[in-house]
């Protein structure tokens, strides 16, 4: 579980974000959503420690992140993968070797150990026929795999996706959840994704965070965001008249059937 | 960035498989030019010299006498740094660059990499080791160059020549070139990674901050240059 208590962050003058508390659950798929500019890139780079916040805690299961010395920080990095938006794989290196590096750098084995859970990664990833080509060779999609892989070899107990989805097509993306979610699941980790994917948020979200203007305006699950009456998280999550008319059927069809339940109780 | 530099690296092996690429990189990469620069450099020094040179009373070996010290002293390291501060300077400077655009210093970052000691620290050393060596190849280059060009224009023989090179021989010359070619080493490897490392931005900002680089390390160089002159000569 990550806890942000009081977290505050700004640049100079300007205030991104002023205060904020949430947490983030393990064993769920954890979305921060926004608009651009709602400061959820700043938030999830301070919950990671790539930005150092002004004032406040980051706690992971209970330990104060911020108020870390180098040497205790590193070993909660090392538990913590992330995929960030433009893959972030290093171009001099094959797809075996870019899943290989956090090993070679941090883990313990022989060799063979180490190519065997590279393996089981990509395998786990559907990309082992792709160990040998270099990033430049593979599509975006399959670098995203490729990051998820990366991320998840050392077995993280955290995962931080910043905007898994941008620049896919909506099969991939939709492949890309799946896929975080089911490995959330199996691993029982905590995962936490950056997004202003709409699909995302419907398929995966487990525990959403609605970021606006820096602060925190609304906190909920994909079933609750349905119902919300919250009109900021409404303009943003139905801001075509499309998805407007299918919330509408939506909660039609969930009233249907909680009828339909009651019928049956009744009976 | 040089205070976090030095910390214990995260893994031995692969910081000196790191350094090694980057000793072949710098040191074997740079080879090609150092060879055509050094070779021309005595040249055309040879040719300068016998054409300034013309008074009958000044003998031939004279000319080679010069080529060497002028070589030694400041062709060889000041000249080939200046060209390697480009070469070699404006490719750390857009690799590091690079790196931090696309988030891959942010990546080892998250992994509990010290990115400065596992990408800049192979890169220092690797200068300071292989330019060295590059300087002293140089400076063979540039004399061999000389006798080549003086043979060839008819201008004085090899036994002249080497006559010459033999003539009122100082090894201080030797040890005032290398410590300069350290010197100008940790210039072209450290300022590049400074610029390259703290980009911000994308592919226009790689390319200003490699541009700024190399200018701003040549401008060392020459400043160095002057003041270790100044003070060691």
């Amino acid at each position: 579980m990550i806890e942000l208590v009081n977290i505050k962050k700004g640049f100079g003058d300007k205030i991104i974000l002023p205060d904020v508390s949430a947490v983030m659950e393990t064993g769920k798929v954890n979305l921060i959503i926004g608009t651009s500019g709602s400061g959820k890139t700043v938030m999830m780079k301070c919950m990671v420690g790539l930005m150092p916040i002004d004032a406040g805690k980051v706690l992971y299961d209970g330990k104060d992140f911020t108020g870390m010395n180098d040497h205790e920080k590193k070993e909660i990095r090392q538990q913590i993968g992330m995929l960030f938006q433009g893959s972030a794989l290093f171009d001099s290196m094959t797809v075996e070797q870019n899943v290989m590096f956090p090993l070679d750098m941090f883990g313990k084995g022989t060799l063979r150990e180490k190519k065997t859970r590279v393996m089981e990664c990509l395998e786990r990833v559907n990309l082992k026929e792709a160990a040998k080509k270099y990033p430049a060779e593979i599509s975006g999609g399959m670098k995203k795999r490729v990051g998820i892989a990366r991320a998840i070899v050392l077995n993280p107990k955290y995962l931080f996706c910043d905007e898994p989805n941008s620049g896919l097509d909506p099969q991939t993306s939709l492949l890309i959840d799946k896929l975080i979610k089911e490995l959330t699941l199996e691993y029982n980790i905590t995962t936490v994704i950056n997004t202003h994917d709409m699909n995302t948020v419907m398929e995966s979200g487990d525990h959403i965070v609605y970021m606006y203007q820096g602060r925190k305006q609304w906190e909920g699950s994909n079933k609750d965001i349905i119902f919300s009456k919250d009109e900021k998280l409404n303009d943003f999550i139905f801001a075509s008249e499309f998805l407007r008319d299918a919330k509408e059927m939506r909660q039609m069809e969930m009233f249907q059937d909680q009828n339909w339940r009651n019928q049956i109780k009744k009976d | 960035m040089l205070k976090g530099m030095f910390s214990r690296p995260e893994n031995m092996k692969m910081f000196w498989r790191e350094f090694m690429r980057q000793c072949v990189d710098i040191g074997i990469g740079s080879l090609g030019i150092v060879f055509i620069i050094s070779l021309f450099m005595g040249g055309v020094t040879t040719l300068q010299i016998a054409y300034q040179l013309v008074s009958p009373l000044i003998p031939k070996a004279t000319i080679a006498q010069v080529v060497r010290d002028t070589i030694i002293l400041e062709f060889a390291p000041t000249l080939t740094c200046i060209v390697l501060a480009g070469v070699v300077g404006s490719k750390i400077a857009s690799e590091l660059g690079n790196m931090r655009v696309s988030e891959q210093i942010d990546a080892q970052e998250i992994m509990g990499i010290n990115t400065k000691g596992y990408l800049i620290r192979p890169k220092i050393l690797a200068a300071i080791i292989m330019i060295p060596c590059l300087i002293c190849i140089s400076g063979f280059l540039g004399i061999w160059g000389g006798q080549k060009a003086g043979e060839l224009g008819g201008i004085l023989s090899a036994d002249q020549y080497w006559q010459g090179l033999r003539q009122d021989f100082r090894a201080y010359n030797i040890f005032f070139a290398l410590f300069k070619s350290f010197v100008f080493a940790f210039i072209i490897a450290s300022v590049p990674s400074y610029y390259g490392y703290n980009v911000q931005g994308g592919a226009l900002e790689i390319g200003k901050a490699s541009t700024s680089a190399v200018v701003v390390t040549c401008v060392l160089i020459l400043f160095m240059d002057y003041l270790l002159a100044a003070l060691l000569l």
